[in-house]
Order: structure tokens, then C-alpha cells, then sequence
């Protein structure tokens, strides 16, 4: 295990940057997701039929599609951006169509009755959406939402793997290929970081769980 | 309440506040509402009446806009219903609707119910919101209730709670869709009751309803509806006696036997 013990710093580097790649994609596709789903819950067609389309064609592409279609598609339209943000973006743009469709079902498993009878005293699209849909969905949401967003933390070792640079991914390359270790123990080592990662998240979307199941 | 409290209500009387006229609505194929025209005026208590599928929820629903119209025109006080956005939100405050279903908000206490849309809508202030809500959850009699959720009440007050949640709003006409139909007998005359308060305080009111004994007590006018049409429009006491045509007469043979 000296591989993993003489590298503790570039292990530690690795699982920040890893860390890091998640956080962004986590608080991006909530944003992104949350966006996309109020568009296809929208009573304005064009809206719906952009959110429809958004997730039918995003989430029926490989996650090393978009990757590539980001990295290597845009540059050649004249957008240039690092790998890093590439591969955030991808991961963002990807998990959004699951985000949304968790959120969407969450929407749906409401009553139509709740949001006709919050409309009818007067409330506006985003007022029912926010005071009566939502807080009833949120049950619903929080436990498909979460294993979005943990599957979401493992694909983002797909990124690290297309080359980011710096992340956990890269230091199992960098140990083995340039430095000449065996793989095992680094690869362990790597195992161990993305555990750090998701096992506490696993653990936040249990509580969670409970927590809005007591809550009424 | 007393006879000064309600004036504003029903001054202008006799006025039209809801004016639908040429209404043509489709749903794919199917024609539900057939070139209706109907005026009921300030303080007008109309009943509408007929055959499951006849277009009667249809009808209420165009009136707040929860279903939009293929031609024609729904003015309320004079003023075209908007499309959409916060005019038609504004327009929807003026309009109160109560459920066959209650539709209470789930996760909200009865007295948040009946404030929610006082201070999102018209922005009150909390306090006096809930002044407001406990008056008019007294009124209908479920003021001891304030802090349960929805699931926690009956029927009858769940459906009494949501007549006070539309009234806080304080609409210049209510709609009744069925608001006994999912009520068990005993619950029906506790909220038919509060419908007739409502009637005798002057409150513009549209009711689609089986219940005869409403009609006749409360109602100034039915309205008949088949297959999406209004086929006869009378007095209460004339429609149920001596009704005019076939579908009408048909009809009430079959309700009157059970
Ligand atoms: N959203 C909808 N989509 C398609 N068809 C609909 C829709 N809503 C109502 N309809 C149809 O329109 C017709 C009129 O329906 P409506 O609900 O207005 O009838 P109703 O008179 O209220 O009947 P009931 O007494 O059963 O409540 C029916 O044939 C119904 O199936
Ligand atoms: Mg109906």
C-alpha cells in the first residue's frame, strides 16, 4: 500500500478536485433540472415542448457523448472553454434531464385538483408551483432525486477519465502509467476517495429521507 | 352577518357581472359546450342542471378560465377574461370556485387555507388575514377547527372550510361545482345550509347541483343542459313542475324515481 501512503498529497488533491467536479455538478443540474422541469409542467406550449425535447434527446445520449460532443463539437463552432469546465457542463447538462424527470414525477404524483384549486383564489403559475405543488412534491422527489445525484457522483469519474486533469481519475493514470505502480492498491486507493464521496451522501439522503417523511 | 355588512354585495343588483356569449368549446372531437349564451346578473343565484357529460363542469370552468374557449366571448363585470398571466391570476381572485372534490391545500392547516390567498393574492398582513379567516371559518361553522389539516375534517367541513377559503377572496360571484356530490347524506344539509346563507346575503352564485330542495329554496333560475347545449332556462318552480322540453321532462322523470 506504499503507493497509496507515499502519495497521500496527491491523493488528497485528487479527491478535492473529484469533490469538487461533484459539487459543481450537484448544485448545476438542480438548477438546470429544476429549470427544465417547471418548463414542461408550463402552461406556455413552447416552453413544454422544450423541456420535452431537452430531456428526450439528453437523456437518451451516453454521458460520453455529450463529453465529447462539449469538448470537441464546440471548439470547432469557436467556444473554447477548459476541459474542466467542459466536463462539469456535460455532467450539469446530462444529469438535468434526470434531475428533471425526478422533479416531474414528484409534480405528478400531486393531484391536479391542488394545483386548479390554487390557481382558482387567484395564485399565479409560480405561486402554486412554490406554496402548493412543491412543498406536497417534495416527498416524492427526495428519493429518486437522490440517487440521481449519487449516480450522478459516480459518472463524474467518466469526466475525470476524459481527462480533466488533477482529479482522482488522473492520479490512478498518473501512479500507474507514469510512475510505474501497481495497480491495485492505487486503484483501491482511488475506490477509497469516491466512497468518501458518496457513502456520506447516501447516508445525508436516508436522513433526508425520513426526515420529510415524519414532516407533514 | 347583517343586512349592512352585505350591502356592497348586492348593490347594483339585477346589473350582469357574468356574460358568456357564443361560447364554443371542443375537446378533440367532442363538442361540450355548444354556442351558450348566458347572462346572470348581480346577486343571481342560477342553477345549472342536467345529464352526467352534458358540459355543466365544462360551463363552470370556462368561467375562471381552468378550461380556455375555441369562439366566443366571457366577460365578468364587463371586462374580457385574459389569456393568460397575472391578469387572468388577478381575475381568477374575483372568482371563487369550491369543488366537488374540496381540493383543501393537503399540507397546509385549515387556517392557512383560508389565509394563503388573502396574503399571496392581496397582500395582506398576516394578522388580519387570520382575523379574516376565523371570522369566516366561524361563520361556517367550523371555527373550532383553525390548526387541524384538511385530512383530520369531514367532508361536509372540508367542503365548508373550502367555501370560506373562496369567500375570503371575497369574489363577486361563486361557483359550485357538485359541491354535495361526494358528500355523504348526512353532510349534504350542513353545506347546502351555508349555500343558502350565502344566497340570502346577495352573493352571485353558479351552481351546477342535483340537489332540487337547493334549487327551489335558493335558486332565482335554472338552467338546463344537454350534450354540451342549454336546452331550457325557467323559474325553479315552473322547470321542476311544468318543464318545457323532452330532454327536460326525461330527465326529471329519472331523478325524481330515485
Ligand atoms: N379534459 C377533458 N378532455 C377531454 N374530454 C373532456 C375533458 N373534460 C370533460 N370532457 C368531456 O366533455 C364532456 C362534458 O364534460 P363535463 O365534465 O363538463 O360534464 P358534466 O355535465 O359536468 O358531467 P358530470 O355530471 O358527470 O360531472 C364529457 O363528455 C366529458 O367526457
Ligand atoms: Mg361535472
Amino acid at each position: 500500500m506504499d503507493a497509496v501512503f507515499n502519495n497521500m498529497d496527491l491523493f488528497w488533491s485528487g479527491f478535492l478536485r473529484s469533490l469538487g467536479i461533484c459539487l459543481w455538478g450537484m448544485v448545476g443540474s438542480l438548477i438546470l433540472g429544476t429549470f427544465i422541469a417547471a418548463c414542461r409542467v408550463s402552461p406556455i406550449p413552447s416552453l413544454r415542448w422544450f423541456g420535452t425535447s431537452w430531456v428526450t434527446l439528453v437523456r437518451n445520449c451516453p454521458l460520453t457523448v455529450v463529453l465529447f460532443f462539449m469538448a470537441f463539437g464546440l471548439p470547432e463552432i469557436g467556444i473554447n472553454q477548459s476541459y474542466y469546465v467542459f466536463g462539469v457542463s456535460a455532467l450539469v447538462i446530462y444529469t438535468s434531464a434526470f434531475v428533471c424527470e425526478a422533479i416531474r414525477s414528484g409534480i405528478n404524483s400531486v393531484s391536479a385538483g391542488q394545483a386548479e384549486a390554487a390557481r382558482s383564489i387567484g395564485l399565479t403559475f409560480s405561486q402554486s408551483l412554490t406554496q402548493v405543488v412543491m412543498p406536497q412534491a417534495f416527498r416524492s422527489i427526495v428519493p429518486p432525486l437522490g440517487s440521481v445525484i449519487i449516480a450522478m457522483f459516480k459518472n463524474s469519474a467518466v469526466v475525470g477519465a476524459f481527462g480533466v486533469g488533477g482529479d482522482l481519475w488522473s492520479v490512478y493514470k498518473n501512479l500507474t502509467s507514469a510512475q510505474g505502480y501497481d495497480g491495485l492498491p492505487v486503484i483501491t486507493g482511488v475506490a477509497v476517495g469516491y466512497l468518501c464521496i458518496t457513502l456520506p451522501a447516501a447516508a445525508f439522503l436516508a436522513y433526508t429521507e425520513r426526515k420529510v417523511a415524519i414532516a407533514r | 352577518m347583517t343586512a349592512q355588512e352585505t350591502a356592497p354585495v348586492s348593490a347594483g343588483r339585477g346589473e350582469p357581472l357574468v356574460v358568456l356569449s357564443g361560447v364554443q368549446k371542443h375537446f378533440g372531437q367532442l363538442h361540450a359546450l355548444k354556442d351558450i349564451d348566458l347572462t346572470v346578473t348581480r346577486g343571481e343565484v342560477v342553477v345549472v342542471i342536467g345529464p352526467s357529460g352534458s358540459g355543466k363542469s365544462t360551463l363552470c370552468r370556462t368561467i375562471n378560465r381552468l378550461e380556455t374557449i375555441d369562439e366566443g366571448t366571457i366577460t365578468l363585470d364587463g371586462q374580457p377574461l385574459p389569456a393568460e398571466g397575472k391578469e387572468l391570476a388577478a381575475l381568477r381572485a374575483e372568482v371563487g370556485m369550491v369543488f366537488q372534490s374540496f381540493n383543501l391545500f393537503a399540507h397546509k392547516t385549515i387556517l392557512e387555507n383560508v389565509t394563503l390567498g388573502p396574503i399571496k393574492v392581496r397582500g395582506m398582513k398576516k394578522e388580519a388575514a387570520e382575523k379574516k379567516a376565523r371570522e369566516l371559518l366561524e361563520r361556517v361553522g367550523v371555527g373550532h377547527q383553525a390548526e387541524k389539516y384538511p385530512a383530520q375534517l369531514s367532508g361536509g367541513q372540508q367542503q365548508r372550510v373550502a367555501i370560506a377559503r373562496a369567500l375570503a377572496m371575497e369574489p363577486k360571484v361563486m361557483l359550485f361545482d357538485e359541491p354535495t356530490s361526494a358528500l355523504d347524506p348526512e353532510m349534504i344539509k350542513e353545506v347546502l345550509d351555508v349555500m343558502v346563507d350565502l344566497a340570502e346575503q346577495g352573493m352571485t352564485m353558479i351552481v351546477v347541483t342535483h340537489e332540487m330542495g337547493f334549487a327551489r329554496t335558493a335558486a332565482d333560475r335554472v338552467v338546463f343542459m344537454a350534450d354540451g347545449a342549454i336546452v331550457e332556462e325557467n323559474t325553479p318552480e315552473e322547470f321542476f313542475t311544468n318543464p318545457s322540453s323532452d330532454r327536460a321532462k326525461d330527465f326529471l322523470g329519472k331523478i325524481l324515481k330515485h
